[in-house]
């Protein structure tokens, strides 16, 4: 009699259970890939590209057709004119042609050598065109009294076109100048610099700020739900409005901590805070401190209040003061979800836009890395050079991110 | 250290930081309520903090000690050594006043705070316990001034004018005489101002968006909960991959896509992306919170002919109730918050969201009132529903891990 074997492979039923488990994550799955790994994939590319905010729009013939000659009578004499036109300054365009359909009661008596026509079907061949070049198609046509009585819109038989731009998008044309120019000289270090201390400092404050709050908190007291739900305050509100009350609190003309300080004789004169080095990087940091303090310290609480008792209770049996306590005992319990939430905050404090964008649009020395795509692309517009700070942004991610599933594996998760 | 953990020593650093703190937050709240000027006198609250503390060292009574400090700083106050320097403007009112308010919250607290020490040498214990509710008293006061000022502010100014604004800054009292003209600049926003249909647009995108995010995220959460496939571990990591992503590099490609095939600038486009941005978080929260479901209720209803699909509707999501409530708060939360691709993507301001249209008023033409009161529009909503839903709310931020 043969001995009893475990069945090898996948059966049947495991299969059904992977194929229902991937159906129903294909939803998931496929909308994900198409607007975070396909954005990724294009931002590599446009990387490579010497590409500016005006180029996103492929050269076109644009065409207009009049007539012209003001036609009075049955028999008299007009112009049907076709302006025809490069819709880039720079880019060139090929095999450019027109092709149209005569109104009714037209006779025409004289075509441009460029065009033929095929009873009320007109074509015209144009050729090349150079980058914002024009061209004029004049058909010479007599009027007849039913052409009058009709009095069409010439716009109703619109005008075919054709014409090849070449897209830069899609063409075999690389460059290297993107990073060339983004790493160039000394803006990148200061870039890097403001990046680097806005995220540590940042990460850190917002860090400590979170454990005092919830040092306060994690004690029984009325009113405490009331305190909890305000400190969470300045994370849902948002960003928007926070970040313009920030700038209308600290305006150096109108505003109240000016003014308050000027009174106390704390300063001589008006500081403008988001406005000049070194203050506004200090400003944006104390910000994202304030915004985001909210997020550490509730989940630092909650870890807090799951720690045992009887630990407390042996170390005052032991005589240990209040702050041994929190050293010897708190601390090191707390030392799993505090290098967690370093790790995460690390990363999106770094990749944060929206708030330095809103206090100062990167200026005064506050232009981190994220602001840069924005400032490359569309203040400067050159969307090639912004992807490629995009691409430089992803190349530091990858890195914490390597790190931090190292570390993540070794701390339960969160 | 021991010569600092003297009974005296302690006693009047600590009463005059306390004192100090008291006077800063007196004279600001004097400031900002009555627009006179008030400053805190670092001489004068020293002295009077430091004899405080040590006075306790030897008399317990709070009520007699409150009413004490307070009379003393208030007969100081006239003769012009006060603890809070008022200006003419103020008068004797604002003398008295700040004086009092004074005394009450420096000498009542500091009682409580000093109770442990005793004249002469502290061990290590009461020494600490004093320190501890200082910083406990200190750290309320600061937290609270903090977090909320900047509301403040937002909120006062809204309901000023120009001229008002640009007199004295630090005049935050509100002229009732002015009844509704008071809310001027709400009227204007949104009768000149289109806010109304910002409004309306914010509201439908950000449910629209709970909707869609929760259609595909349920599946997804269950499948990685409760299905055993290969990769599961490998998806459940590169789901928290997607989210280190930031949004900013996202947004280029997604702004050139969208020029190209002209769903920039429509809703249509916004009601697509936003929901890619939440559903990665609500798949983990979701995950989380199905995995701590009892599988076997589940299993009795396959073994009783329920397919697959029934079994999630019909006992997993009812079970699931509590979470899919805290996920729809925060992604509605997410997506009435957004700001970066509504300003990339909307130009047309027929078709703005709130966000979008409060940042159009940051201009040089628009009074800074009018910002204010858009802020205020745009903070209210959210608000009301984080202090209504307040516990599920709570729950949803904790367990939608750190997204900021």
């Amino acid at each position: 009699m043969s001995t009893a074997v475990p069945p090898k492979g996948t059966g049947p039923l495991a299969r059904r259970e992977a194929r229902l488990a991937w159906g129903l994550l294909f939803p998931t799955i496929f909308s994900v890939s198409l607007v975070v790994i396909l954005p990724l994939l294009a931002i590599f590319w446009v990387s490579f590209k010497p590409i500016g905010l005006e180029d996103l729009r492929p050269p076109e013939t644009v065409v207009r057709e009049q007539l012209r000659g003001r036609p009075a009578e049955a028999g008299d004499d007009a112009t049907l004119r076709y302006r025809i036109r490069n819709s880039s300054q720079n880019k060139p365009l090929s095999d450019v042609s027109i092709t149209d359909t005569l109104p009714d009661g037209l006779t025409v008596v004289q075509v441009d050598e460029r065009c033929s026509i095929d009873g009320v079907l007109l074509t015209c061949e144009l050729g090349d065109f150079e980058g914002g070049q024009r061209e004029n198609i004049e058909i010479d046509v007599t009027v007849s009294q039913a052409f009058l009585d009709a009095d069409p819109d010439l716009e109703d038989t619109p005008t075919i076109t054709t014409g090849t731009g070449e897209n830069i998008l899609t063409n075999s044309e690389f460059t290297l100048e993107n990073f060339a120019r983004i790493f160039d000289g000394r803006e990148f270090w200061a870039v890097l610099y403001a990046t680097m201390f806005y995220t540590i400092v940042g990460t850190i404050g917002a860090l400590v700020v979170g454990l005092f709050a919830a040092l306060l908190l994690n004690k029984e007291f009325r009113g405490k739900g009331i305190m909890r739900g305000l400190y969470l305050f300045p994370y849902v509100a948002p960003v928007i409005a926070v970040a313009f009350s920030w700038v209308t609190l600290f305006d150096p003309f109108s505003g109240s901590v000016n003014a308050l300080l000027v009174q106390m004789n704390a300063i001589d004169s008006p500081i403008n805070f988001f406005g000049q080095r070194p203050q506004a990087l200090i400003m944006v940091t104390v910000f994202e401190i304030w915004r985001y303090f909210p997020l550490s310290f509730l989940f630092i609480l909650a870890r807090m209040q799951s720690i045992d008792t009887d630990m407390y209770e042996a170390a005052d049996m032991d005589g240990a003061s209040p702050f041994q306590k929190f050293w010897y005992l708190s601390l090191p319990m707390l030392l799993g979800i505090l290098s967690v939430l370093f790790l995460l905050r690390f990363i999106w404090t770094f990749n944060k836009f929206d708030d330095i964008f809103l206090l100062t649009g990167g200026s005064a020395g506050t232009r981190t890395l994220t602001v840069n795509v924005y400032e490359q692309a569309f203040a400067v517009s050159n969307i090639g050079a912004g992807a490629a700070v995009a691409v430089v942004i992803f190349g530091f991610l990858l890195a914490f991110s390597i790190f931090f599933f190292k570390f993540m594996s070794r701390e339960e998760g969160l | 250290m021991r010569v600092i953990q003297n009974g005296y020593i302690t006693a009047a650093v600590i009463g005059w930081f306390w004192a100090y703190t008291i006077a800063i937050v007196v004279a600001v709240l004097m400031s900002f309520s009555t627009g006179d000027p008030f400053k805190p006198s670092f001489m004068f609250s020293l002295l009077l903090g430091a004899g405080t503390g040590l006075g306790t060292l030897f008399y317990r009574h709070k009520l007699t000690m409150a009413a004490g400090l307070m009379l003393l700083s208030i007969l100081l106050g006239m003769i012009g050594f006060g603890p809070i320097i008022v200006g003419e403007e103020a008068g004797t009112f604002g003398i008295v006043v700040s004086a009092a308010l004074f005394g009450l919250f420096t000498a009542w607290p500091l009682l409580t705070m000093l109770e442990s020490l005793v004249p002469g040498q502290l061990d290590k214990h009461e020494f600490e316990e004093a320190v501890i509710h200082f910083l406990t008293g200190f750290g309320y006061i600061f937290f609270t001034t903090a977090v909320l000022v900047p509301f403040y502010v937002m909120v006062m100014t809204s309901l000023k004018n120009q001229q008002e604004l640009l007199q004295n800054p630090l005049d935050f009292t509100i002229d009732f005489s002015k009844g509704t003209d008071l809310f001027r600049s709400y009227v204007e926003l949104f009768a000149d101002f289109n806010f109304g249909s910002y409004l309306w647009t914010s509201f439908y995108v950000s449910v629209l968006t709970v909707f869609i995010t929760l259609a595909f995220s349920i599946p997804g959460a269950y499948a990685v909960a409760r299905l055993r496939f290969k990769g599961r571990a490998a998806f459940g990591r590169s789901i928290l991959l997607i989210y280190m992503v930031p949004m900013i590099v996202l947004a280029l490609p997604i702004y050139i896509v969208f020029s190209m095939t002209g769903l920039r600038n429509t809703i249509v486009g916004i009601v697509m992306i936003y929901p890619v941005t939440t559903i990665p978080v609500a798949l983990y929260m979701l995950q989380g919170y199905f995995r701590g479901l009892p599988s076997e209720v589940e299993e009795a209803g396959l073994m009783d002919g329920l397919s697959r699909i029934a079994v999630i509707w019909k006992i997993t999501l009812p079970l699931a109730l509590p979470a899919l409530a805290s996920v729809s708060l925060y992604v509605f939360m997410i997506a009435w918050n957004e700001f970066l691709l509504a300003f990339m993507l909307l130009d047309d301001p027929a078709k703005f969201t709130l966000t979008r249209g409060v940042a159009s008023l940051n201009s040089s033409e628009v009074p800074r009132q009018h910002l204010m009161a858009g802020a205020v529009i745009a903070t209210l909503p959210i608000m009301a529903i984080f202090l209504g839903l307040e516990r599920f709310m709570t729950k949803g931020l904790t367990a939608g891990s750190v997204k900021g």
